[in-house]
């Protein structure tokens, strides 16, 4: 039984003359671990965008348990179940870790107290606890990245979006970061992951959906997806197709 | 529990501000000079006008460089009520402070559309444009500015014969009830909120926060706070007019202590103005009687030694957290 968490109906946006997705239509069930990928400007951050609420797409729809949620902002998209990190890490640096994530709290609780409890929950879950009173601007790279996965998390999200989450980390770090993102889904959170590096979510992911060019190429499991000649084509190039 | 690391910083700030407050309730007893006693006045004035500027300014990081329009607004109140209609000024700061609040608002619905500077600019055309205004208009005596008659002794009406020391308290009371404003608001829901508007605006809408309405609540405590610094300014000066209640000299101070004490931090504003106000107050005695502008040199070149020897603030000397904790240290 198909469960969708998130549909995507014949979303499109474009910026100027340069159209950064056209028609793109899936479905992300509830539960799993999809992978958003493809070649750089296939269109992924924009979707991503459209997806959080900070874009809206100018056409087609995007509904959250059956609830539109396209053209909302990103505040209410929070509000109504969306998490997400960034690709350049947008850490507030003039505050500690455990502030960090409280604001992230405060999405859901008013009291300080009760924000706090829970921020300092979402830390330890994240791997963070010794950092929870370091300023967030002295954590190393993958901190920040986990930084952003507890920010997020502590807004009590329905699904999470991360976006190049794993990029430029050693592969040690790599894999505790797919760690991480195994056990939030074991909390019973929907991931959609943004990467641009195939090799890294394979292991990891569910199901992928491949855009390129702004149009969506393949869905399917990943090891569909690897063998679809178009796929091969868009990233290798012709000569590489069997 | 490792989660006590705030709950007890706050707590050593709040015991840090009760002690503050009785050695200041106690300063000016052996003070039998009352320049000096009036010195220690302004000082506390100031300090809790910057404080209130440091609500939106330093936790929200939005620079005003128009807070004198609260602060003259609050003055004229407070006078044109008692003057006119006989309303006691212990009621009549709060009915301008209402109306700072409200003024700061209507500037905030347009000018929070702009960004960074943009915002800095306008209200500092916005505060001079209504000095403009107020030099000429006649329901306020235009340039000539509002007297306020001393009638009789009374606290109801903030009117004092030996001036000084009963202002000391209402100014002492004004300075301790804003610091405890920003205490309360440094751990609230809005302090943490207008902290992350400051730092970064998109990744505070990803977590929910809301960010025109929380500025615009910063800017309306603020203006409210200054307001009712304006109010009781005229009280203790007993006379108010565009240029002391509206200046953009005026919008300067509100801001200078804050900015050389540490922007956004709890104890920079009062640090701040405990360096600042005695020098530029000693300096226009001492030197700027000659009107050749050499006291403002003084204060200048101190700002700018200030600005270079210590660019998080003077905190940052006594090892307080500048901001984040450790942040001064680390950067140093």
């Amino acid at each position: 039984m198909p469960d969708p968490v998130l549909q995507i109906r014949s979303v499109s946006k474009s910026f100027g003359s340069v159209a950064a997705n056209i028609d793109v239509t899936f479905d992300v069930e509830r539960g799993e671990i999809l992978g958003l990928i493809g070649p750089n400007g296939a269109g992924k951050s924009s979707l991503f965008n459209s997806i959080a609420g900070a874009d809206t797409p100018d056409r087609g729809e995007i509904l959250l348990d059956g609830r539109r949620i396209s053209g909302l902002g990103a505040v209410a998209c929070t509000r109504l179940g969306i998490g997400r990190t960034f690709q350049v890490v947008r850490s507030f640096d003039s505050m500690t870790v455990l502030e960090n994530v409280m604001v992230g709290a405060f999405a859901r609780v008013r009291r300080a107290r009760q924000a706090m409890a829970r921020a300092l929950e979402v830390i330890v879950f994240c791997g963070l606890g010794g950092r929870a009173d370091v300023p967030a601007h002295s954590l190393t790279p993958p901190e920040k990245r986990r930084l952003e996965v507890a920010r997020g998390l502590a807004t009590e999200p329905r699904v999470l979006l991360l976006d190049e989450m794993l990029t430029g980390l050693t592969p040690t770090e790599a894999q505790a970061g797919m760690e991480l993102i195994r056990a939030v889904r074991a909390r019973g959170i929907t991931i959609v992951m943004v990467e641009h590096v195939m090799e890294v979510l394979l292991p990891l992911i569910d199901r992928a959906v491949v855009l390129h060019l702004g149009r969506k190429l393949a869905e399917g499991s990943p090891a569909e997806v690897v063998r679809n000649p178009d796929v091969i084509r868009a990233y290798l190039g012709d000569r590489y197709v069997s | 529990m490792r989660a006590n690391a705030i709950t007890r910083r706050r707590r050593r700030e709040l015991i840090g501000g009760g002690v503050l407050l009785i050695l200041l309730a106690l300063l000016p007893l052996p003070i039998a000079n009352v320049y000096l006693r009036g010195l220690i006045v302004l000082t506390l004035l100031y300090a809790g006008l910057s404080q209130g500027w440091n609500i939106l300014g330093g936790y929200c990081g939005q620079i005003s460089l128009g807070h004198a329009l609260y602060f003259g607004i609050g003055a004229y109140a407070s006078a044109i009520l008692f003057t006119r209609y006989g309303v006691p000024p212990t009621l009549g700061i709060f009915a301008g402070g209402a109306l700072g609040a409200l003024a700061a608002l209507l500037v905030g619905w347009p000018c929070f559309r702009l960004s960074g500077h943009y915002y800095a600019i306008a209200t500092l055309v916005v505060g001079m444009m209504v000095l403009l205004l107020v030099q000429n208009w006649g329901f306020v005596n235009a340039a000539m500015g509002i007297t306020i008659p001393f009638r009789m002794q009374s606290w109801e009406d903030l009117e004092f014969r030996v001036a000084v020391l009963p202002f000391h308290y209402v100014m002492l009371a004004y300075a301790a009830i804003v610091w405890l404003i920003a205490w309360v608001v440094e751990g609230s829901r809005w302090g943490f909120i207008w902290r992350a508007v400051k730092d970064d605006v998109a990744a505070a809408e990803s977590l929910a926060v809301r960010v025109f309405p929380s500025k615009m609540a910063a800017a309306a405590i603020s203006g409210g706070i200054t307001a009712v610094g304006g109010g009781l300014y005229a009280q203790y000066i007993g006379f108010i007019d565009p240029d002391s209640g509206l200046g953009l000299s005026l919008s300067v101070l509100i801001a200078l202590p804050a900015v050389v004490g540490g922007v956004g931090t709890l104890w920079g504003p009062l640090l701040g103005a405990a360096v600042l106000i005695p020098v530029q107050q000693l300096s226009v005695a001492w030197l700027g009687g000659a009107g050749n502008g050499v006291d403002l040199m003084i204060y200048g070149a101190l700002i700018m030694a200030l600005a270079l020897a210590r660019p998080q603030g003077l905190v940052s000397l006594f090892g307080i957290r500048s901001q984040a904790g450790g942040e001064a240290v680390d950067r140093a």
